[in-house]
């Protein structure tokens, strides 16, 4: 069976859920293997999930320069072991990274994936463009395949009897034309809550104008449904939410389960963002508002008496 | 003197109904096309950087006749001249050709710094500046929330997935920008009048050394199978509040199993 290399982007210290899922789908084309910058990486979790082998790449350079460094060791393992295909998570860094992969191995390349498939004819892969109006459906030329992929595109699933994993190190030695943008500082963006990652959220609730400012109702509401917080663009704008929470065409987009937009109109900018959501709610004090042409349930009324009433009844209604 | 080039994309836009060809390339006819509103931050930062030290701006892209109209908007906010590369091969060309086309042309250029958006509205990658640096051998700042010129150092906030970064690099560089940077201004009376002097440079593959065969859309790896429009939402249940409206939208909740 053919390998299929799965890269754990940023620290690497944790296997979060995103890996796992990449993990999952590159099952679908072959046997996995993970590659990783640092020894974060546990391979008894990986192995679960049916990974064989863990490519661990160690040196300063990977934490030291932007991108470059990470995006040529993994070419340089890519032009070695010659992949049935590579999987990167469609993050900022992973779709960088995958791109310039790609470019490097001459491989046919795919960004924000929502679903990776085994066809007849090859791999195929879907992708949601046009802020959601469009599904496209694309297959490669003969040859390599690097695809980055978006999160919740398939649920996280064990293999009955994982292997035992062996973790590689590797040494790549990175040329001077991939030290060229040196970090010079790093801050981890903390979420500071309880609540889930919005990317990865079931449930997501986003606040816009109509808040005014005020988001206690937009968060009370999400806690009491378990869910995320987002924020339109113009709430963000206007310094009333921090940037990490924008959903939107340049911000995050979510794919939820359940998504209630509170207060906001629904421009074109936000629904890129949330459109493929499965179910969708909106409260608006606007009739009018384009976001109820996408709603499954709207109520046109003040987000600030409705949603407590919601969060009040949802609570109630728990017992 | 500093050489800033701003890559200028034609997207269709996005606030029209967009669509595909039936060879799976984007329909460029039924939707009017203009400067991607993405890269306007970036041509906002070269005029800033311009303005504060001095320099010269080349607005460049990449695209068919009608592609003209995004170094327009360029020229009429304030950059100096353009170059539009225009070759009937190009058309259909995946991110690959066009970081090919771009980088040879930014090469032909010999710009200091080369300022992107951070992505474009309607492929929506932002992979082409990654790209683009990669084939140059040069630094990429990429995501840039703010930029920073002092001389031959060029330093930007990177706004990450899950960091927060400063990152430096030396002359020549690549930078993208993202809608965080500084609002971009909008063309001026003057500014619209001027540009209709300034000059659009024309230039075509075998102007740039390439060849037909290494571009468009033969070329590409990937291809369409199918594009097909999401259908409809059934039109939802809208409900006006009269006092119960927090106890309607909970009781929709419970039906669909959320509560």
């Amino acid at each position: 069976m053919s390998e299929v290399l799965v890269l754990i982007d940023g620290d690497g210290a944790t296997v979060g859920k995103p890996v796992l899922e990449l993990v999952t789908l590159a099952r679908r084309l072959g046997e996995p293997s993970v590659v990783v910058f640092g020894s974060g990486a546990d391979p008894e979790v990986l192995g679960r999930y049916g990974v064989a082998t863990v490519y661990q790449f160690d040196g300063p350079e990977y934490a030291d320069y932007l991108v470059a460094p990470k995006a040529e060791a993994l070419a340089s393992l890519v032009a070695e072991k010659a992949p049935a295909a590579v999987l990167v998570s469609s993050s900022s860094e992973g779709k960088e990274i995958a791109a310039r992969v790609a470019q490097r191995a001459g491989a046919g390349f795919v960004y924000d994936a929502i679903d990776v498939l085994a066809g007849p004819d090859g791999v195929r892969t879907v992708q949601s463009v046009f802020a959601g109006n469009y599904t496209v459906s694309a297959h490669f030329a003969a040859g390599p395949v690097v695809i980055a992929v978006k999160p919740n595109a398939v649920s996280p699933a064990e293999v009955p009897a994982p292997a035992a994993v062996a973790v590689q190190p590797l040494t790549h030695q990175v040329s001077d034309a991939a030290k060229g943008a040196r970090i010079v500082a790093s801050e981890a963006k903390t979420s500071g809550s309880s609540r889930p990652e919005l990317g990865e959220a079931a449930i997501v609730v986003s606040g816009g104008r109509g808040t005014g400012g005020d988001f206690s109702p937009v968060e009370e509401f999400a806690d009491a449904l378990g869910g995320a917080v987002g924020a339109s663009r113009a709430a963000v704008d206007s310094g009333w939410y921090p940037h990490r929470f924008q959903v939107g065409q340049t911000g995050q987009t979510v794919s939820a389960q359940l998504y209630v937009a509170a207060g906001i109109s629904g421009a074109i900018q936000h629904r890129a963002g949330m459109q493929t959501s499965k179910t969708i709610v909106a409260i608006n004090s606007d009739p009018e508002a384009p976001i109820f042409d996408l709603v499954d349930f709207g109520v046109v009324g003040d987000l600030k008496v409705v949603l407590p009433q919601a969060t009040a009844q949802t609570i109630a209604g728990r017992g | 003197m500093t050489r800033i080039v701003v890559a200028c994309k034609y997207v269709p836009d996005s606030t029209g109904d967009r669509s595909f060809e039936a060879d799976g390339t984007v329909d460029r006819e039924s939707v009017e096309g203009l400067l991607s509103e993405l890269d306007e931050y970036a041509v906002e930062q070269a005029l800033q950087i311009v303005e504060a030290q001095g320099g010269e701006i080349i607005a460049l892209t990449v695209g068919p006749a009608e592609a003209v109209t995004a170094l327009r908007k360029a020229l009429q906010l304030g950059v100096g001249e353009a170059v539009h590369v225009l070759d009937d091969a190009i058309a259909g060309s995946d991110v690959f050709a066009t970081a090919a086309v771009l980088a040879a042309a930014i090469g032909k250029l010999d710009a200091d710094i080369v300022l992107f958006g951070m992505a474009s509205t309607d492929g929506g990658g932002g992979v082409v500046p990654a790209l683009v640096a990669d084939r140059l051998g040069l630094p990429a700042l990429t995501q840039a929330s703010t930029l920073a010129v002092d001389g031959p150092t060029v330093r930007i906030t990177r706004d990450g997935d899950t960091t927060v970064q400063q990152i430096e690099a030396s002359t020549p560089v690549v930078v993208s920008v993202t809608d965080r940077t500084d609002e971009a201004r909008y063309p001026s009376f003057k500014g619209i009048m001027a540009a209709k002097k300034k000059k659009v440079t024309v230039w075509s593959l075998a102007d740039l050394g390439l060849s037909a065969d290494q571009v468009g859309l033969d070329r590409a790896l990937t291809s369409v199978a199918a594009a097909v429009r999401r259908p409809p939402r059934t039109a939802g249940q809208i409900v006006t509040d009269d006092g119960d409206g927090g106890v309607r939208l909970v009781e929709f909740l419970t039906t669909h199993k959320f509560v």
